[in-house]
């Protein structure tokens, strides 16, 4: 058996092609999701895709949160469904209150699009399993609105429980708060990280194959039950 | 609006009178010949149609009889599916594997307004490939601006370059390369080129015909505005009580999200065979689509006008003919389809109306709420009149020619080697350019092999067999100047050696023609380099010459639109003139790859599916440092 993982395409999704070759490369079976079906198909786990859904015309992630599917994302990621949201995923965990805080505008004002390092510093979820604590890997940050921010006592609370997931390792490159990259929920099976691991699975098309563990550590997770 | 008179066909059959023919860009000559075409004066809604599609930027009346040459002279070869008078060039590269890509300049509306003029000339371009039927796969972006430190280059840069970042990134194609130059002669007309390239299987050609009477006419993609239709403001102003007309935006308005649903919308269409025609709407907008698409049929069209869905309820008949609205594509299906057409559309959320059908007649008519606007042969716009304008070698070249290197001092101190070499180290055209493309998504779809700071941009096109394509933009506007036939040869030859340093093959290439230079430097084109170059340039004389798809200034000699009304006043003012001084060249060839893609998304894709094994990956160079920030 193998873990079917299930990648939802709203209007304007862009990565979700590259999030199902990673879960592919990884051994496990995309599952395609449709933003305006009902249902999740009986998927073991759910990523939301990178891309501008809806154009992100009003506020990134904003149109999305309201989509069908997500009236059963919400209540099945509650009960522990794994859930990875990557870049525009992520903006839409944040939307949905799936995550705490929020993905602002960078620093600088531009999209950014370079490849960068990153700190593993919670390997207790579902999607870094795979990881050491402390492992630096190098992905892709691609985003015009990826810098993460929460109020003083949300990132106390967050830095208390171990909910920073991963960090940004070789400076800041959008005017993160304490150089969030990645957050998880309290339980852990809701993770939201701005840079893409799914553009990070072949050294010929990414810069390495670094990222390919987010994928592994989910469906090596549910095949062992 | 007031309750002005409308013009119909009955009306101009039955009484003459002045008609703003020369505000319109059009000659007395010209005004004269539509006159006799017609019998009878034109209504508004013809004098529109004709004058936007007899155009320079629309009919390339005065350069035509030069760029006809890429077709005329073209070598024989089977690797070109589709070639000039085409939306795009179609080049075959095995495998039952086509590509398809095309350059074009949308340099005066960027100047006007940087970001919404980079970004639908980003948008157009596009277009033109989904078009062919092709999935657009990756864009590139050739820019050349003036002096760096100019207070006009800080306004005009930026916003070219956010507004290509936004529309690019938004639509989720990557961007894989492309030039920045800078030059005082192209302070205040920039160069702004957008490429897109895209891969199609053969039997995914479609065609920009109007074919099969009583086939159902279907305009798709965002409603039309008032958009770009400075133009027409002439016949619209008479029926505004002010001067409304005159505050309309010129420079058109991109919507990346509008665009993005189109492409995945019709490459579903095409998948499920619901396509009897595809046309995009461009410069001219329906006027052009609907002469060119039945005019390449040899068919006729019946257009209900009233039906186009409007942004805008205030537009009358002429302006909806003119509008350049971006995000708009036409279709032709068979009735029975038409169900199945629009049930595509809608789960895409892109509006979709049937506004008319196919007929056998050989006249396009279009009607305003049952009343006859435009009664005319398609194939009498489609083609526009061609001129051989007087050509000849300026007078000032030989003393251009004459004035060589010689004459300028040469650094021979060790301090004086120094200061040249800091100078060329501080030049803006040798400095690192990651300021701009750090602002380009070059990842998304994940089959990006090469891209800046790389000599050549290369996408994987296959997983499973490594097919991939790479390309480069080249053009060296110095060379151009001083020699116009070397300049183009020495821009192929740049761009020939730059896919090959990226690992190209030689064999399977193909060139594009196209540009724009500075206004003003020669008076009048005389040297057909670029042309000869292709022709030096045959790689394997067993296997015949590079195809020309047909080029950005060379795309469709003779007829076929581009966006950007203000390319057509910038191209009436400065005549043909500008075409000409410079020759840019982009090449292709064939690079290295890795594995198959999965289907994605299933109903969707039509590669096939299978994950096979990573072959030998060749690794990019590292990306370059952070670079200029603010």
């Amino acid at each position: 058996m193998t873990a079917r993982v299930g990648i939802v395409t709203f209007p304007g999704s862009l990565d979700d092609r590259d999030a199902a070759r990673a879960v592919t490369r990884a051994g496990g079976e995309a599952i395609p999701l449709w933003h305006a079906d009902r249902g999740l198909r009986g998927v073991d786990a759910v990523i939301l895709p990178g891309g501008f859904s809806y154009g992100d015309y009003l506020r990134c992630g904003a149109i999305a949160r309201f989509a069908p599917i997500m009236t059963d994302l919400v209540p099945a990621a509650a009960a522990g469904l794994p859930v990875l949201g990557i870049c525009n995923g992520f903006q839409i965990l944040c939307e949905a209150h799936l995550l705490p805080g929020v993905l602002m505008r960078n620093h600088h004002r531009k999209f950014i699009d370079r490849r960068l390092l990153v700190r593993i510093e919670d390997t207790s979820t579902l999607w870094t399993r795979g990881y050491q604590p402390g492992q630096e890997i190098t992905l892709v940050l691609k985003s015009g609105e990826g810098a993460y921010l929460a109020d003083p006592a949300m990132l106390d609370t967050l830095g208390k429980r171990g909910q920073v997931v991963a960090r940004y390792a070789d400076g800041d490159p959008n005017g993160s708060a304490q150089l969030i990259a990645a957050v998880r929920n309290e339980a852990g099976n809701v993770v939201g990280i701005m840079p893409h691991p799914e553009h990070a699975i072949d050294p010929l098309t990414g810069p390495g194959d670094e990222g390919l563990l987010f994928f592994t550590s989910v469906i090596r997770q549910v095949v062992a039950g | 609006m007031s309750a002005a008179a409308l013009d119909t066909v009955a009306a101009a059959a039955a009484a003459d009178r002045p008609q703003p023919y020369a505000e319109l860009g059009l000659t007395g000559e010209e005004y004269q010949r539509v006159r006799e075409l017609l019998g009878r004066r034109p209504t508004d809604c013809e004098l529109a149609i004709y004058s936007v599609m007899w155009s320079e930027h629309c009919s390339y009346k005065s350069s035509r009889v030069y760029l006809r040459q890429f077709a005329e002279k073209a070598p024989a070869t089977t690797a070109l599916l589709a070639g000039m008078g085409q939306n795009a060039g179609v080049v075959d590269i095995g495998q039952g594997y086509a590509v398809t890509f095309k350059i074009e300049s949308h340099n005066h509306p960027s100047y006007v307004e940087p970001f919404q003029g980079a970004a639908t000339g980003v948008g157009g371009i596009v277009r033109d490939i989904l078009a062919m039927g092709a999935r657009p796969v990756a864009v590139m972006d050739a820019l050349r601006f003036g002096p760096a430190g100019a207070p006009d280059t800080a306004r005009v840069l930026p916003g070219v370059v956010a507004g290509i970042s936004f529309y690019g990134n938004c639509l989720g194609l990557p961007n894989i390369g492309g030039e920045l130059g800078f030059d005082p002669c192209y302070a205040g007309n920039p160069l702004v080129n957008a490429l897109c390239v895209g891969v199609m299987r053969h039997a995914d050609l479609q065609a920009a015909a109007a074919a099969g009477e009583g086939n159902q006419v279907i305009l798709f993609g965002s409603r039309t505005g008032p958009d770009g239709i400075g133009g027409a403001s002439v016949l619209a102003s008479a029926s505004f009580e002010g001067g409304e007309a005159a505050k309309r935006p010129s420079v058109q308005v991109g919507d990346p999200f509008m665009e993005k649903l189109l492409v995945e919308c019709c490459l579903e269409l095409g998948a499920a065979g619901l396509l009897a025609g595809l046309g995009d709407l461009g410069a001219a907008g329906l006027s052009c689509a609907t002469a060119e698409m039945a005019a390449a049929a040899g068919t006729g069209m019946r257009i209900r006008l009233d039906a186009v869905p409007l942004r805008d309820p205030a537009l009358g008949p002429a302006e909806i003919l003119m509008s350049e609205s971006q995000e708009r594509m036409m279709a032709i299906a068979a009735p029975a389809d038409v169900a199945a057409f629009l049930a595509i559309c809608a789960r895409w959320d892109v509006p979709a109306t049937v506004i008319g059908e196919v007929t056998g007649t050989g006249r396009l008519q279009i009607s305003w709420h049952g009343e006859l606007v435009v009664d005319i042969a398609p194939q009498t716009a489609a083609d526009g009149p061609v001129y051989r304008r007087p050509a000849a070698r300026p007078a000032s070249q030989d003393a251009l020619a004459a004035d060589g290197p010689d004459r300028l001092p040469r650094p021979s101190s060790g301090p004086e080697l120094r200061a040249t070499l800091l100078d060329l180290l501080a030049s803006p055209g040798l400095a690192d350019k990651t300021w701009v493309t750090q602002q380009y998504d070059r990842h998304v779809r994940g089959d990006t092999v090469l891209a800046m700071p790389e000599d050549a941009g290369a996408i994987r096109i296959d997983e499973q067999t490594g097919l991939g394509v790479a390309l480069a933009t080249d053009g060296n506007g110095r060379y151009g100047w001083l020699d116009p036939y070397l300049g183009a040869q020495l821009a192929l030859a740049e761009a020939y050696r730059n896919v090959a340093a990226a690992g190209g093959s030689g064999r399977d290439v193909a060139v594009r023609g196209g540009g724009a230079g500075p206004r003003g430097r020669l008076p009048v084109p005389w040297h057909p380099g670029h042309r000869r170059q292709c022709q030096l340039l045959q790689p394997d004389a067993g296997r015949g010459h590079p195809p020309d798809p047909g080029g950005g200034c060379a795309r469709r000699a003779g007829r076929r639109a581009a966006p950007g009304a203000d390319r057509v006043r910038s191209a009436r003012r400065a005549g043909s003139a500008a075409w000409h001084d410079r020759r840019r060249v982009w090449r292709l060839g064939l690079g290295a790859g890795g594995a198959r893609s999965p289907r994605w998304p299933p109903a969707i894709g039509r590669s096939g599916g299978g994950t096979g094994g990573r072959v030998a990956a060749r690794r990019r160079g590292p990306g370059r440092a952070a670079g200029r920030g603010p």
